[in-house]
């Protein structure tokens, strides 16, 4: 089934004319409404007539992170804050969060969004989500919440956490769809299977999983373990939460709800776009959002863009699974974590070489950080136990400082990759 | 009375107790004796050469990480019950054993026990009270 026909099943010419459309609208409020468009528009002497054609976006400045950041709190509203009527944030781990602001219209296409994204996963008025993404701050939990609420299902609003309660609601409800993250649905499972619990038994049918990446042998896993179907949702805060893409049936990539956000695919070091079916950056544009227009928004996330009719019937442009990050930036266990913060605990270590290296693994759905740091005699002890209480001090240390376990393993002097310019600080194995 | 140890650092992998022992042997350095200790994620190598001051530069020249200590060498005879003297000499007067390693001299008798304690000083009292022989330098590495 196919919430809304009209919009995923537009032809692609009609698609074109209504992005096109739906920009010049966009550009234009953005470049009336937010100073911080006004100002860098005026900087690089563009005015909203220069979006001429689709083409055009290219002549219009990027958005970081960083320039939502800066305009903390309210910075980007297009709308005086009253006519907000809801605010979400980023977790903001590493200073201060980004905040995204709904009116009641930016709502009502969040649900519909959604709508289209849990309908592709199953979701039917007569089925009982369970919501287990976190309530609050974080968009997934209300997500979820307005586009079940659409389609006119029931949704369980439980929230993440609390297992054992979860598993008792999901057989006493009789529970059809879980959303929540994939490794959140696997560690479900895995409770399941350790309390005795027949999962084939359960009504469960479909997963909804999103808010990190993850890999097909983690969606072999969940649809084997919890007897599912597990389909991929894509989405992020700045842009409007989760349901700016989602994975149809066929499961051959994410369908980008393009009538709303605009994607590109650019070459991260160049900024220039790249050609359908190439690997970059993706950049979204808001095509419809009223109370917070984003403007070429790099997500940093790495992934390429496929068109055509897919098999579900569906033209909406498709993406691929993200297989990685452009930046140094990682995601380990849903936190935060910026190499920087790592080097800054080495650093409170005397003697100790900043030269490191940050590896990410998932051997058991669980991430692990191991950090490979440089020996130096001030490390260096002809005691076992000596070396091993210092290898203690640094986990701590970078326990302390990001929230999370690392293992530090230790390295011989002078043996870690050095680089001319930007060194490789981080290498992710997770995605392959 | 004390007897100098290298320390190097190995990384868990591949031909690096290998390349130590090289840079060593192209030095023309000759070990008089030998210990790894061995985790899960890197070993300990240690040894007793001649010139330790030498030793650790070279090796450090070649981005080894090298501590050097002081560790007590003594002889005992090369028959049953030879070690349990020396231990029973630590253990009354309290002296707790970090490590320690043996090898047998080439000839004669004896077979010479490299050991650490946390206090070095404290050992050798407690070794020369219980009548045991605490080698100098000198003649560990002329065996």
């Amino acid at each position: 089934m196919i919430w809304n026909k009209e919009a995923e099943c537009m032809s692609a010419e009609e698609t074109k004319e209504l992005q096109l459309q739906r920009l010049q609208s966009v550009v234009k409020r953005a470049y009336e409404l937010v100073p911080y468009y006004n100002k860098r528009f005026n900087d690089l002497k563009i005015e909203p007539e220069d979006i001429e054609t689709l083409e055009d976006i290219e002549k219009l400045p990027f958005t970081s992170k960083t320039d939502l950041r800066d305009a903390y709190p309210f910075g980007m509203f297009a709308v005086p804050t009253d006519e907000i009527v809801e605010v979400h944030t980023t977790s903001g781990t590493t200073g201060k969060p980004t905040v995204s602001g709904y009116t009641v219209e930016d709502l009502d296409i969040w649900g519909e969004v959604m709508a289209r994204a849990l309908t592709m996963t199953g979701v039917r008025k007569e089925d009982k989500i369970q919501n287990s993404y976190g309530y609050g701050l974080f968009t997934g939990g209300m997500g979820v919440h307005y586009g079940g609420q659409k389609i006119g299902a029931t949704v369980i609003p439980i929230s993440a956490g609390n297992t054992m309660r979860q598993l008792e609601i999901m057989q006493d409800f009789e529970t059809t769809v879980l959303t929540c993250t994939p490794s959140y649905g696997l560690y479900l499972a895995e409770v399941a299977e350790n309390e005795g619990i027949d999962t084939s038994k359960l009504k469960l049918k479909a997963g909804c999983f999103g808010a990190e990446m993850w890999t097909e042998e983690m969606r072999e896993k969940l649809e084997k373990r919890l007897n599912i179907s597990a389909q991929n949702i894509y989405g992020l805060t700045e842009i409007m939460g989760p349901g700016v893409a989602m994975e149809c049936p066929v499961k051959k990539g994410l369908h980008i709800f393009e009538d709303h956000f605009y994607p590109e695919i650019i070459d991260p070091q160049t900024l220039k776009q790249l050609p359908d079916g190439e690997n970059g950056e993706l950049v979204l544009t808001t095509l419809t959002r009223d109370g917070m227009p984003v403007i070429r928004f790099r997500t940093r996330d790495i992934t390429a863009l496929n068109r055509g009719i897919c098999e579900c019937g569906r033209t909406q442009v498709k993406m691929d699974r993200i297989t990685g990050r452009s930046d140094d930036m990682l995601k380990v266990r849903g936190v935060i974590v910026f190499p920087s913060q790592i080097e800054k605990a080495l650093l409170k270590i005397e003697g100790l070489e900043p030269q490191y290296q940050i590896i990410v693994t998932r051997p058991h759905h669980m991430d692990e950080i191991e950090v490979m740091v440089e020996t130096s005699p001030a490390l260096f002890s002809d005691e076992v136990k000596h070396v091993e209480e210092i290898k203690k001090n640094i986990e701590s240390k970078i326990h302390n400082e990001i929230g999370l376990r690392v293992n530090i393993s230790l390295v011989e002097p002078k043996s870690l990759p050095r680089s001319e310019g930007k060194a490789v600080r981080v290498i992710d194995k997770r995605n392959i | 009375m004390k007897l100098k140890q290298i320390s190097v650092f190995l990384e868990n992998r591949k031909g690096r107790l290998w390349k130590a022992l090289n840079i060593l042997s192209f030095a023309k350095i000759n070990i008089r004796a030998l210990s790894i200790a061995d985790t899960s994620e890197f070993g300990i190598l240690r040894i007793i050469v001649p010139e330790p001051e030498r030793a650790k530069n070279i090796l450090e020249e070649s981005n080894f990480v090298v501590k050097v200590n002081d560790v007590i060498a003594v002889s005992i005879p090369d028959e049953p019950g030879g070690l349990d003297s020396v231990l029973e000499a630590l253990n009354k007067l309290d002296i707790n054993v970090e490590y320690l390693y043996a090898f047998v001299e080439k000839k004669g008798k004896n077979a010479i026990v490299v050991i650490r304690t946390e206090d070095i000083d404290a050992g050798i009292n407690a070794l020369e009270k219980g009548g045991v022989t605490v080698l100098k330098s000198e003649e560990v590495y002329s065996l």
